[in-house]
Order: C-alpha cells, then sequence, then structure tokens
C-alpha cells in the first residue's frame, strides 16, 4: 500500500487520487495518462467537442495567483469531459476579505465541489489543500511556487513523445530560470521517470538551484555545450522581474547569453525540436526565427495540453472515493 | 520542606556524578547527595526506583509570549515544569519587545505569581529590536535582565551593531546574537541543498550564518583587549560550528546553543510541505546535523535549548513558506535529548550537561548541579516511560509539535524548584514521611 505521507496523491489502492507534483508519480501512472489523452486527441476535431465522462461533477478553477493562459485549458478540457466548470479568482474575493485558504476550500466543499484544480504562489498550497478536504474531493495542482507544475510537465513529454518516441535514447536540455521554475521541476522529474539517459540544466549559476545532481541531471553553464546535439531543448520563461536585478543585468546580455537563436541551434541534432511552455519573451529566452520556426513545436504543446488536463481531470474523478 | 528521593539513579554532569542513591533536599537548597545529612528528618518521601534524578533542565530559548498575551507565561511555565524545566530564559521577541524596565518588572511579578521554572528574561540590546538605537542596557539589568539580545537578524547597521557591544562591554553585560547575515537569509524559508531545490523552497545559504560568524567575531575583537562576551543563539550550520570551534581556541570570550530540532531533524523531514518543521533556523543536511552533534560531545557547543514557540493552529494551518515559524518545544526538549543520547551512544551525563551544567555556565548561575548547598532545582524522569505526543499531552498553548501523533521515550514524573515541588505528574506520588 502507498505510504499516504510520502505519496499523497494515490488512494489505498495506488490509483491516482491527487495530481500534486510528478515527484515520486509511478511510471505507470504517468503512462496511463500519455496513453489517455491520445484517446483525447480526436476530440478536439470533432464537430461535438465533448465527451460525458464528467458529466455532472463541479469542477473548480481555483487561482490565488493569476494565470489566463493555464485557467483557460483547465477550463476547456474540464467543459470537453461535460463537467460543471467554475472560475474563481482568489485573488480579488477571499483572500482579500482575510479568509483563510481552508475555510474558502471548506466553503466550497460544501458547494459540492467535485475536483479543485489550484494554483498558488506557495509551495505545497495543493498538499495542504489535498491534506484536509473531503475523501471524495480531488486536487489537480495548476502550479505552486516554484514547487510543480504537473500538468505542464506531462504535457511536455507527451509532446516529447509525439515527436520522438523512444525515451530511451534522448537527449534533453532544459535551459533558462530553472532555480524559480516549477515548470523545470516538474520536467526534470518526468524525464526521469522515463528513463531519459541524458537530462540536462542550462543557465547562469544565479538561476540554478541546488541539488540537480540528485535529480540525476548534468548541469551546463554554456548554452552551446548545453544543447550540443541535444533531441529535444526546451526553454524556459525568464519572468520580466529577474531580468534586470541581482540575478541577471539586462534582457539583453541574458539573450546574448543563452536566448535561442537559429545559430546557436545549430549545435543541437538537425532534428531537435524545440519546446516552451509560454508565455515567451521573443527577444529574451528565444528568437522569433526559432519560436516560428520548423523546430518549434510550441503551438502543438498548447493543443496537447488540453488532452493531458482531459485525461489527468477523467482519471483522478475516476479513482475510488474513499481512501 | 526536607524531601528526599530514594534509590534514584542521580546523574549530576557538574560532579561527574552517575549512580543510584537517595538524594536530600532541605530549606531550598540540596542537602546530601548518598548520604543523609546528619539529623535529617524528611517531610516527604519520593521512591525514586526505576527514575532519574538530575539537575533541573535550564533552556536558553523558550518563548513565554508575554508581554503579548496575557495569561499566557502562566500556561507556558506549566509546560516548562512538565518538560522538566526549571530555569527558562526569555527572549526579548515579545510584542512588545522587553526594551523597558517596566516591561521585565511586570513579567517577573508574573513569573512569581506562576511559581514556575525560574525565569531569566533576556533584554532588548537596541530600542525596539530595530538595531537602530541602543536599549537601555544598565537600567534593564538593574531590574533583571541577565543579558542583552539582538534577537532576529544581525542589523544592517553594523556602526550600531558594534556601539552596543562596546557599551555592553563597558558594564561586562554579556550579549546574545543569532549569527544570521540580514540579506544573505532573506526570504530563504527552508535550509540550502537538494531538498529545498526540490521542493522549490526559497533557502537561507550556509553563507548566512558563516558571513554573520565572521563579523560578529571581528565586531567583538574590535570591543577592546578584553572583548564583550558573546553567546551565540541556535548555530546550524558545520561550517559556522568551525568557525565557533576556531574562535574558541583563539580565546574570544564565546559560548554557544543549538537548537534540539536542529540535533535531530534534517531538512528531508520536511516532507511533503509538513509546516511544523517551519523552522528558524531551518532544517539542515546530515552533514550539518553531524557537525553539531560532535560539536555537542567536544563542547564547542555549550547548550541545546528548546527555541519553544507556541503558535496557533490556524498560523500553522497554511502553505509552508506562510505558516508561522518555530515549534512547541518544552516538553518534547528532554525527550528528544534522551533519544539522540541513545542513538548516537553519549553517555547519558554528557547529554545531560548540555541542559544543565552547560546552559548554567553560559548564564553564570550557581544552578544545574545537585552540588550540596546549591539551590534544590530537580528533574526526576522515567527515562524508558513511553507517550504519545498530541493536543491532550501537551500543556503548552502551542500545540505545534513536528512530533505530533508520535511517540516519544522518556517522561518527567516530578519537577522541583527551589526545593519546592512545582510539578508531580502522580500527584500524590511522593507520600508524607
Amino acid at each position: 500500500m502507498p505510504d499516504p505521507v510520502l505519496n499523497p496523491q494515490l488512494n489505498a489502492d495506488g490509483e491516482l487520487h491527487h495530481l500534486l507534483s510528478l515527484d515520486g508519480l509511478p511510471r505507470g501512472i504517468i503512462e496511463r495518462i500519455l496513453s489517455t489523452a491520445d484517446s483525447f486527441i480526436s476530440v478536439g476535431s470533432r464537430e461535438v467537442k465533448s465527451v460525458p465522462l464528467l458529466r455532472g461533477r463541479s469542477v473548480f478553477n481555483l487561482f490565488f495567483e493569476n494565470s489566463t493562459r493555464t485557467r483557460t485549458t483547465f477550463e476547456i478540457a474540464a467543459k470537453r469531459l461535460s463537467a460543471d466548470v467554475f472560475n474563481l479568482n482568489i485573488a480579488a474575493s477571499s483572500a482579500a476579505k482575510g479568509e483563510s485558504l481552508l475555510d474558502t476550500i471548506n466553503n466550497l466543499t460544501a458547494m459540492q465541489a467535485d475536483l479543485f484544480v489550484v494554483r498558488h504562489s506557495q509551495g505545497g498550497a495543493p498538499h495542504l489543500i489535498a491534506s484536509h478536504v473531503a475523501p471524495h474531493v480531488h486536487v489537480i495542482n495548476a502550479g505552486d511556487g516554484r514547487h510543480a507544475h504537473p500538468t505542464q510537465g506531462l504535457l511536455d513529454i507527451y509532446t516529447i513523445r509525439h515527436y520522438k518516441r523512444d525515451f530511451g535514447a534522448l537527449s534533453v536540455a532544459v535551459v533558462g530560470d530553472i532555480l524559480h521554475s516549477r515548470v523545470a521541476r516538474s520536467d526534470l522529474h518526468a524525464l526521469r521517470a522515463l528513463g531519459v539517459p541524458d537530462v540536462r540544466a542550462v543557465g547562469p549559476l544565479t538561476l540554478l538551484p541546488d541539488g540537480l545532481e540528485t535529480l540525476g541531471v548534468r548541469v551546463f553553464t554554456s548554452l552551446q555545450d548545453g544543447i550540443r546535439d541535444a533531441d529535444v531543448v526546451i526553454m524556459l520563461r525568464l519572468q520580466s522581474e529577474r531580468m534586470d536585478g541581482a540575478l541577471l543585468p539586462s534582457a539583453s546580455e541574458y539573450f546574448r547569453k543563452y536566448g535561442l537563436t537559429p545559430e546557436a541551434l545549430r549545435a543541437a541534432k538537425p532534428d531537435c525540436i524545440v519546446m516552451h511552455p509560454g508565455p515567451m519573451n521573443r527577444g529574451v529566452e528565444i528568437d522569433s526565427r526559432v519560436a516560428d520556426g520548423a523546430h518549434s513545436v510550441i503551438l502543438p504543446q498548447v493543443t496537447f495540453g488540453i488532452a493531458v488536463r482531459m485525461a489527468v481531470l477523467s482519471i483522478a474523478a475516476s479513482s475510488a472515493r474513499f481512501r | 520542606m526536607r524531601i528526599e528521593i530514594e534509590s534514584a539513579r542521580l546523574i549530576d554532569p557538574s560532579a561527574n556524578l552517575d549512580r543510584v542513591g537517595n538524594l536530600y533536599l532541605a530549606d531550598g537548597r540540596i542537602a546530601g547527595v548518598g548520604e543523609a545529612p546528619a539529623g535529617f528528618v524528611a517531610e516527604r518521601r519520593i521512591d525514586g526506583r526505576g527514575l532519574v534524578a538530575a539537575p533541573g533542565l535550564i533552556d536558553l530559548c523558550a518563548r513565554m509570549r508575554e508581554p503579548g498575551t496575557d495569561g499566557a507565561l502562566r500556561v507556558e511555565m506549566r509546560a516548562a515544569l512538565a518538560g522538566g524545566v526549571t530555569g527558562v530564559v526569555c527572549p526579548p521577541d515579545t510584542d512588545p519587545p522587553l526594551d523597558e524596565p517596566g516591561l521585565v518588572r511586570m513579567l517577573r511579578q508574573r513569573s512569581r505569581e506562576a511559581a514556575g521554572a525560574r525565569l531569566y528574561p533576556l533584554g532588548a540590546l537596541t530600542a525596539n529590536l530595530k538595531g537602530e538605537a541602543l536599549a537601555q542596557m544598565c537600567t534593564l539589568a538593574e531590574v533583571g535582565c541577565v543579558a542583552f539580545a539582538q534577537t532576529g537578524a544581525l542589523p544592517n547597521h553594523r556602526a550600531t551593531l558594534l556601539s552596543a557591544l562596546r557599551y555592553a562591554r563597558t558594564f561586562d553585560l554579556p550579549v546574545w546574537l543569532r549569527p544570521v547575515d540580514a540579506s544573505l537569509a532573506a526570504g530563504g524559508v527552508a535550509g540550502e541543498g537538494a531538498i529545498a531545490g526540490r521542493l522549490g523552497l526559497p533557502s537561507v545559504p550556509a553563507v548566512a550564518e558563516t558571513v554573520a560568524l565572521h563579523t560578529i567575531f571581528e565586531l567583538q575583537r574590535a570591543t577592546g583587549q578584553r572583548p564583550v562576551r558573546i553567546h551565540l543563539c541556535r548555530v546550524s550550520t558545520a561550517a559556522g560550528v568551525d568557525l565557533v570551534r576556531a574562535a574558541r581556541r583563539q580565546g574570544l570570550p564565546v559560548t554557544a546553543d543549538v537548537a534540539i530540532l536542529n540535533v535531530h531533524g534534517v531538512d528531508a523531514d520536511i516532507g511533503q510541505f509538513d509546516s511544523n518543521w517551519r523552522l528558524d533556523p531551518p532544517l539542515r543536511s546530515e552533514r550539518d546535523r553531524a557537525a553539531i552533534r560532535a560539536a555537542l560531545v567536544d563542547g564547542t557547543i555549550d547548550a541545546i535549548c528548546s527555541d519553544h514557540a507556541p503558535i496557533a493552529l490556524e498560523d500553522k494551518l497554511l502553505p509552508f513558506g506562510e505558516a508561522g515559524v518555530g515549534a512547541s518545544g518544552l516538553e518534547t526538549l528532554l525527550p528528544l535529548l534522551l533519544g539522540w543520547a541513545q542513538s548516537e551512544k553519549v553517555p547519558l551525563l554528557r547529554a545531560l550537561a548540555t541542559l544543565t551544567r552547560g546552559p548554567a555556565g553560559v548564564l553564570a548561575e550557581d544552578t544545574g548541579t545537585l552540588l550540596v548547598g546549591r539551590k534544590a532545582d530537580v528533574v526526576l524522569f522515567d527515562p524508558l516511560e513511553t507517550w504519545a505526543v498530541n493536543a491532550e499531552t501537551l500543556l503548552s498553548s502551542g500545540k505545534n509539535s513536528p512530533y505530533l501523533g508520535r511517540e516519544l521515550t522518556g517522561r518527567v514524573r516530578t519537577t522541583i524548584v527551589g526545593g519546592e515541588i512545582r510539578f508531580d505528574r502522580v500527584p500524590g506520588a511522593g507520600v508524607p514521611a
């Protein structure tokens, strides 16, 4: 039986009950999510773009931190599963009135919520919520602090699998602000779980966290060395508040050293793919010629993201009601 | 009252004593160890078989939340006694801070009324603890402050800090500092390392401690040929321990303590963001913990403190980074100490020194000993009794223990302060003779 402390996202039968992090998530569950997503890919291109899997279930999008893009893709995913979707911009309502996080959750549970999709500026907030909700309620982490963004990690490996298939022979480079990136952490866990033999983190020392080597990651401070012969290059968004301060001198200098240009990309394999979680800063971490070029799979990532989130919502919602 | 504790295992690090025997208390003092003083007639006898009798524990940092919360001191003093603590040092980070003589007088008055452990208040080193202007140290010392502390990180204004150290040196007042560089520690909620990296928690690097220690030692040297006495509160890193060892070797008048949770825990204990492990200093690596444990055995670190911080449940039911900082610790101090002694095979005599002789030395107090003639501050505990830590068993208002729901071994039976039985877990166990 899985340890609920070590793996609070699984129920007693080892099924996905909450999705909080890809750290420690069994490979079998990740593969099931990916194959379930396959079956949802076609739904978006049909005339009737929905399936009735979550009919009558209520999905609450709880965004304690603003994000139009992720919230919208979760909303589309839930609606395509025929769920009733409620969007709450918490920053503008209860939090401002001083209501505690758990009081907010209790109130919404009383409104018959079945799933919470949670985005929060603090790492661990979805864990706290998951440990206090009623047993039949599921929590999906849509990004917590610097900690995790598991559905982004899943859609990234879904994308890689779509273009590259065999994880066992890949070199994948994650480039940029790893320190502050929940996307990077989730990507690194997912890549390791799926057995990618060569995972690299690339960035200046000011943007690299401690302990990357314990995740089986090779660290590079030079973009050229870091993406050499890579099959996949994942560029991370550089937050505007990091561009000119104590960690980096300027966006333009960052672009000169770490921006992905067509010239820089020549170091990677000729058939490499370039990914980005969006929204992109063109001319900061990525050159428009790369973002819009032949190697870019950035827009397909968005499409796959909906199918992957449908898979996560439907799998979590179908796990046994009582743990 | 004349008390006879019969057939207990008497452990007194100050006398290198560890043997079974009787302990005699009379007129608030230790009257005899092993042998009864002439003509001693006990009014009360306590059966000490299977129990350890040791000097009452001295805790160099426990927050009583007064001033701030009326009535808190009485509750926390009960928790202290239940933990076998007979002397508590209260840091000045109260609300308002202890920087006015009136506040200190009030606190001492309430402490007398509470009839708990002995109270050792620390005065604020700087007004309102802001690090900008000196507090009235001499006046505060006159009303009972035993030393002067800056409770948070070192003041950014180093000139004020140097001035405070020189002023304290003028009147031979000890200064207690936390070796934390404010800007290097800013925003950190976990110890630096792979765990913080993995959880994405902003971290406090070890250099925040080592840079602060270098600063403290340099400023201390600048106070003169016979430098100000400094006590370092809650050293947490292996590199910091090395610097303290080197400073002591050079003869600087430095003492140091560590928090019991840094003796026990490591950053991996945070698990899935358990906010009861949100501490300051943060939990650090196995290597840091090993260095702290070694420094306790070799004497580089003088004392262990509980770093007791009672926090309301609602302030802990928050995401890790937003949760209240600290743990309720008075009542788990002794069992955790015993746990460390057992797991590392440290003789009980040596381990208990860190809660008796060690902290008494830091305070320059004549307690923390069973020597005949000294104050009869004694704890009697069962080293083998296992108990469940939960909201009911903890007497402190703070139920924020990281050991909540777990079982610990070692439990206080009786706590005696100044020859008076102030806590008895089994009332009437000590039968009138």
